[in-house]
């Protein structure tokens, strides 16, 4: 505006440099708060899984043992078991919740009295603590008072061992009913902000409501949908006290996820190096897995790019 | 009701669906409530539906260690839910003020300043938000009772001890502030991603305007800003409350017998051989009062928190 001016005020610079730190201001409670319990934590923890540490030692006194670590869980059985009900839990639940959720959402989705109602029910157990969550199925599931059983039995069906021979699907059924509203909420506000013009577009060309959902309502929600999938698989990978409280992991490892694992590592087998290593594999686990879902969303946008700029040119 | 007019007719259908719905939804919680007023007995004869004489004595065992009378059917006070609610109290408030406090700062600086490492910051505090909490276990537990501790020869640490009492080093873990810079770190990424959406939306000639009038960057912030993200505020203070006060292993891994949470509590009991589903159920649900709460007088900003990072961004 009036730059000649201003530059023979005395104190502008000093004003200047002041504004250049001003967002150095406003970050550093942040920055200095999650360097020291955040960022500092992890590097400790990637130091710590090179040495062979149990709780009563400090990180100097411990021994420093290489890959061992790492080589002793890529060989473990336990692990690979750990791994793997892991995986199948995480995968399991979010496909499940994915269905539920955009299929009650594309249900739902009309001008229909109690929604607001229906969902302000339906936050109620994503905001329970996951430990009471637990309690809660924990009674239901169980073998002679629960509920489920009860029920069969009230009406002379055999009864189910749920925590003992199902008990990765009982655990796989709590994290659905505790998390399937979150995308039930979340495709349901991505389906009330699409635009009208193109749902109506489709209704004048004569598109069934079949083909409404696949060609226009289901590709327009699909940013939405994959940041919905991506939260859900990342939180997935952190349930540890439903499974604690339900199963503690058992019977055997059939329920022992790798966060359940790492924490009995640390406290009980007293080996804080093995569960440093093992929280790194989850790290690289979640790392893939983040990196496999942004690299396949950049390549659909750009497949979406290339079909426009393609439509435009026939144009 | 104006608006009442706008509904469609829909297929009853729809109308069993939704109550079958709030149902499944509701039905464990209400099942938690209703066997917390129930004996032990009544529990466990599965005298199922709502045939009995409620009574609150499973509340009295729990709370026995703040309520003021003596009960006839204990002898001895074993559980101490009352400490640890207050101890949960005590943490949840204090993390959840500061961080929000502390993020909605940052998140400003990242949405409206162009400055060196913004980028680096910004993709750090994204990436961060995906380490699960059994991750930060192990360097939590060995830096909280090792690394941050004030040596006990030292001049302030010789201080603190001299005047709060106790023996060896002065150390993170076991105390409350242990507890709530993890949670306030924890939750960082988390609040500042939500608020970046609600802050973008701030209309950048508000504040130019008020720059004009002489406000400068702090006071732009707090008086024009802040103002406006109320409801960005309001649903990141639900998200962070609701991590704070319902987290379970980073507190066992660092609290003590004075300072538990009620989680921990809960989880105690539940690995005993013999459960007692009453008393239980009853802290299950004292626990579980606060989101209740919130979900009853809020949800329409906790939609809106849980849509503004995923819909919107």
């Amino acid at each position: 505006m009036c730059a000649s001016e201003t530059r023979d005020v005395p104190g502008v610079d000093a004003m200047n440099a002041a504004n250049r730190l001003t967002p150095y201001l406003f970050l550093a409670p942040a920055a200095v708060i999650m360097l020291i319990a955040l960022l500092y934590p992890l590097g400790y923890m990637m130091y710590g899984s090179f040495l062979d540490w149990n709780p009563s030692q400090t990180i100097d006194e411990a021994e420093f043992v290489g890959f061992k670590n790492y080589i002793k869980l890529w060989n473990d059985p336990n692990f690979h078991e750990s791994f793997w009900v892991t995986l199948k839990f995480a995968f399991v639940c979010v496909s499940v919740e994915m269905v539920i959720g955009v299929g009650l959402a594309l249900l739902l989705d009309r001008n229909i009295r109690g929604m607001t109602f229906l969902r302000t029910m339906f936050i109620l157990p994503m905001m329970i603590a996951p430990v009471v969550v637990g309690l809660m199925w924990r009674y239901m599931y169980h073998p002679t008072v629960g509920t489920f059983n009860q029920t069969l039995e009230s009406l002379g069906l055999p009864t189910v061992d749920w925590l003992g021979q199902h008990a990765l699907l009982s655990v796989i059924i709590a994290d659905i009913w505790q998390w399937t509203p979150f995308i039930f909420i979340l495709s349901l506000a991505a389906l009330q902000s699409l635009p009208r013009s193109a749902l109506e577009a489709a209704r004048i060309d004569g598109a069934t409501a079949w083909q409404q959902i696949w060609h226009i309502k289901i590709p327009l929600m699909m940013p939405v949908l994959i940041v919905t999938c991506l939260l859900r698989l990342i939180d997935a990978f952190k349930v540890l006290e439903v499974i604690l409280v339900l199963t503690e992991g058992g019977p055997g490892l059939s329920t022992e996820i790798l966060a359940l694992r790492i924490s009995r590592t640390a406290t009980e087998f007293r080996e804080l190096g093995e569960a440093a290593a093992m929280s790194n594999y989850l790290l690289i686990l979640l790392l893939v897995l983040t990196g496999a879902m942004f690299a396949f969303t950049r390549w659909q946008e750009a497949r979406a790019n290339k079909l426009r700029a393609a439509a435009e040119g026939d144009e | 009701m104006m608006s009442s007019q706008n509904y469609e007719r829909q297929n009853p259908a729809f109308y069993a669906l939704m109550a079958a719905l709030v149902f499944m939804s509701v039905g464990p919680v209400a099942l938690m409530f209703i066997n917390s007023f129930k004996l032990d007995v009544d529990i466990i004869s599965g005298t199922s539906g709502l045939l009995f004489l409620p009574t609150i004595q499973n509340y009295e065992t729990a709370l026995c260690d703040v309520l003021p009378y003596e009960m006839d059917h204990l002898d001895f006070c074993s559980l101490k839910f009352g400490g640890a609610f207050i101890n949960s109290l005590i943490i949840a408030l204090i993390s959840t003020a500061l961080t929000l406090i502390i993020g909605c700062m940052a998140a400003y600086a990242l949405v409206r300043f162009r400055f060196m490492g913004r980028d680096p910051i910004s993709l750090t505090t994204l990436m961060v938000r995906m380490v699960p909490p059994a991750v930060l276990l192990v360097p939590v537990f060995g830096l909280w009772n090792n690394e941050f501790c004030i040596d006990r020869d030292s001049l302030v640490g010789a201080f603190i001890r001299d005047t709060f009492g106790g023996r060896g080093d002065v150390c993170l873990a076991g105390t409350h502030s242990g507890i709530i810079l993890i949670y306030v770190a924890m939750n960082l990424p988390f609040v500042i991603w939500i608020l970046q959406s609600f802050i973008v939306q701030v209309p950048r000639s508000l504040e130019e305007a008020a720059r004009v009038d002489g406000a400068g960057p702090f006071g732009v912030f707090f008086r024009i800003v802040l103002p406006l993200i109320k409801p960005g505020l309001a649903a990141a203070a639900i998200f962070t409350f609701r991590i704070a006060w319902n987290e379970y292993l980073l507190a066992s891994a660092l609290s003590d017998r004075d300072t538990k949470t009620v989680p921990i509590l809960i989880v105690n009991n539940m690995s005993e051989f013999n459960v007692e589903w009453g008393v239980i159920m009853a802290t299950g649900m004292l626990l579980a009062i606060p989101p209740i709460i919130f979900t009853l007088f809020a949800s329409r900003q906790i939609i809106t928190g849980m849509t503004a990072g995923a819909v919107k961004g």
